[in-house]
């Protein structure tokens, strides 16, 4: 097991956003977690990078307990996350925001050039683009600025919040088809998703949030045919 | 383009002018501008004469050491985003030290600078360890609270004075033929002008590299910053405990000018003035923190003549100033498109804050 939540409680002052829960994510795996707003899936990935402290219970990675350790010493450890909103740096240009992805990694000199081939391989608009600064990009250019970045740290595990949110359905596609490519080259993934459809369609495994539990657990497929999930998060509409 | 806003944007023009002059050019050009500021104090112009006060004392204080002050709190509000209202304690911390040991013990001026600045900077780590942790405006909260802590517990204890604080302060020894008199400003302005010069250099090369970059990251999101693997803690620190040096540095050199000092002289209006010459010159910007901390300190000096009015005078002009270019004199660069050509930080070298 690469990454192991065990009974994670996490705490906003007095109020619990996430009430013990516990996920499994496996070696090579697509692991999604789903739900509506105010579930607690950003809350999760932000305890799992270190961004919020953990109230009580366990994440382990490859073996060891990092829920002490804070959030810079995790993503030396091989935890890399494209965060919420697109959060690259807006004053920095493509370059400049994919070379902080391996800020404090110790062969970043050596690998730099190899892994910015990687990610224009992924994303050939990044390389149009490569001088232009961050802010001035669009929402689409953004996230894949975002996965990038977060690929050029070698990640074991890649944490990807939201990738579709603010997206033109057809990005969205292409922002998915990458996701699978990502992982298919061996990056495990753990991923955040409001777009259940994609996500189910995506993932190997998923894992029904709702209001910091855990309700449903199963494989991605299944989900998709599931008639609750189907009912609450993927509406009845044609797709 | 014809854009109104480029027309006056003198930053650009001057930057593409020396990014584009060859070497020899820049050399020379640099050599020309610190002799020119080196000459500053026998430069008898009706221009910048300042009537009712001696202009070569005022090269000295208030503009010289504003302006060293300026960049140093830039380094903490320019580069990484810290907003630090409690400045002044710093430059009070160098001057203390100035007083205490140049009138309880032997040492020399040039013995207790770095007494000074080493003991400003343990302040610095002591007071950003803690509060760093803090965002925005709590980090502006406790900070003013720092400041004014710092006075308080001078005018509290007898021992340093007291709120008569602490007169008969040493001058520094002889250096070069040059004296170091109360009559004569001139060996200290020079003296605070190798020290501006000398953080102008180090500022100019930690933010080019490592540091730099993570300041950067860091002001610009913190959070994302830590999930990029950077300590943002200890580069807080960092930019903390540099600003509170340079700080130290200015305080040891200033007691050693005026000779005595009292708490009152390091109250919160130093710190707030600090920050708007930041502010007023064009946050971030070193050059023009550096013009803006120049006018700031200059021009209430300049109009002295006005006597009473002269503050409000002062107040309308900044005012003024603010609504004109509300991102300061000399902005920092808003950066659309890069030089493609651009050298990355990865290929020209690195320094490392270990």
């Amino acid at each position: 097991m690469r990454l192991e939540i065990k009974d994670l409680h996490v705490h906003y002052g007095k109020i619990e956003a996430i009430k013990g829960i516990s996920v499994t994510v496996n070696e090579g795996e697509i692991v999604t977690l789903i739900g509506a707003n105010g579930a607690g899936k950003t809350t999760m990935l932000k305890t799992i990078s270190g961004l919020r402290p953990v109230s009580s219970g366990q994440i382990i990675f490859n073996g060891e307990d990092i829920s002490k350790m804070p959030a810079h010493k995790r993503a030396d450890l091989g935890l890399a996350q494209a965060p919420e909103g697109r959060g690259i740096f807006v004053g920095m240009s493509v370059l400049e925001n994919l070379e902080m992805g391996k800020y404090n990694r110790k062969d970043r000199k050596s690998e730099m050039s190899e892994d910015l081939e990687r990610v224009f391989h992924l994303f050939p608009r990044l390389k149009e683009r490569i001088s232009q600064v961050g802010g001035t990009l669009s929402g689409g250019e953004q996230q894949m600025l975002a996965i990038g970045r977060a690929l050029m740290a070698r990640p074991k595990v890649l944490l990807l919040d939201e990738p579709s949110m603010g997206l033109a359905p057809l990005m969205i596609a292409n922002i998915f088809n990458i996701i699978t490519e990502i992982n298919k080259t061996g990056t495990t993934i753990l991923l955040v998703e409001q777009n259940a459809q994609q996500a189910l369609q995506r993932a190997h495994r998923a894992y029904v949030l709702e209001v910091g539990h855990v309700v449903k657990e199963a494989k991605a497929s299944d989900l998709l045919n599931d008639p609750a999930v189907r009912a609450a998060y993927l509406g009845t509409g044609a797709h | 383009m014809a854009d109104k806003k480029n027309r006056y944007n003198i930053r650009d023009h001057a930057a593409t002018y020396w990014e584009n002059s060859p070497k020899w050019r820049r050399v020379s050009m640099s050599i020309a501008f610190i002799a020119f500021f080196y000459a500053l104090p026998f430069l008898n112009n009706p221009l910048v004469n300042t009537p009712g006060s001696d202009f070569q004392s005022v090269l000295f204080y208030p503009v010289g050491m504003y302006v060293l002050m300026a960049i140093g709190l830039n380094i903490v509000v320019g580069k990484s985003g810290l907003l630090d209202l409690g400045y002044v304690a710093f430059f009070a911390i160098g001057a203390y030290t100035m007083a205490i040991l140049g009138t309880h013990t032997a040492l020399n001026f040039w013995e207790i600078l770095p007494i000074g600045i080493a003991l400003s900077m343990v302040a610095g780590v002591l007071l950003g360890t803690p509060t760093l942790r803090l965002r925005g405006d709590y980090l502006a909260i406790v900070t003013l609270g720092f400041g004014e802590i710092v006075r308080i517990v001078a005018v509290n204890i007898e021992a340093i004075g007291g709120p008569r604080g602490i007169a008969g302060i040493p001058t520094p020894p002889d250096l070069f033929k040059a004296k170091f008199t109360i009559l004569d400003p001139k060996p200290y302005y020079w003296v605070l002008l190798t020290f501006t010069l000398l953080v102008i250099w180090m500022v100019r090369r930690m933010a080019a590299r490592r540091p730099g970059r993570a300041w950067d990251a860091i002001r610009q999101d913190d959070d994302v910053a830590q999930l990029m693997g950077v300590n943002t803690l200890k580069y807080k620190v960092w930019a903390f405990v540099l600003g509170a040096a340079v700080a130290g540095a200015g305080g040891v050199l200033y007691a050693s000018q005026i000779l005595s000092i009292v708490p009152d002289q390091f109250n919160l209006n130093v710190s707030i003035l600090i920050l708007a010459c930041v502010v007023f010159g064009g946050i971030g910007n070193l050059w023009g923190v550096i013009l803006g901390a120049a006018l700031l300190a200059f021009t209430p000096e300049r109009i002295r003549f006005l006597s009473q009015p002269r503050i409000l005078v002062f107040g309308i002009a900044l005012v003024v100033m603010m609504n004109l270019r509300p991102d300061g004199i000399l902005p920092k660069k808003k950066r659309e498109h890069f030089d493609p050509n651009w050298k990355s930080v990865e290929e020209s070298g690195e320094g490392e804050i270990k």
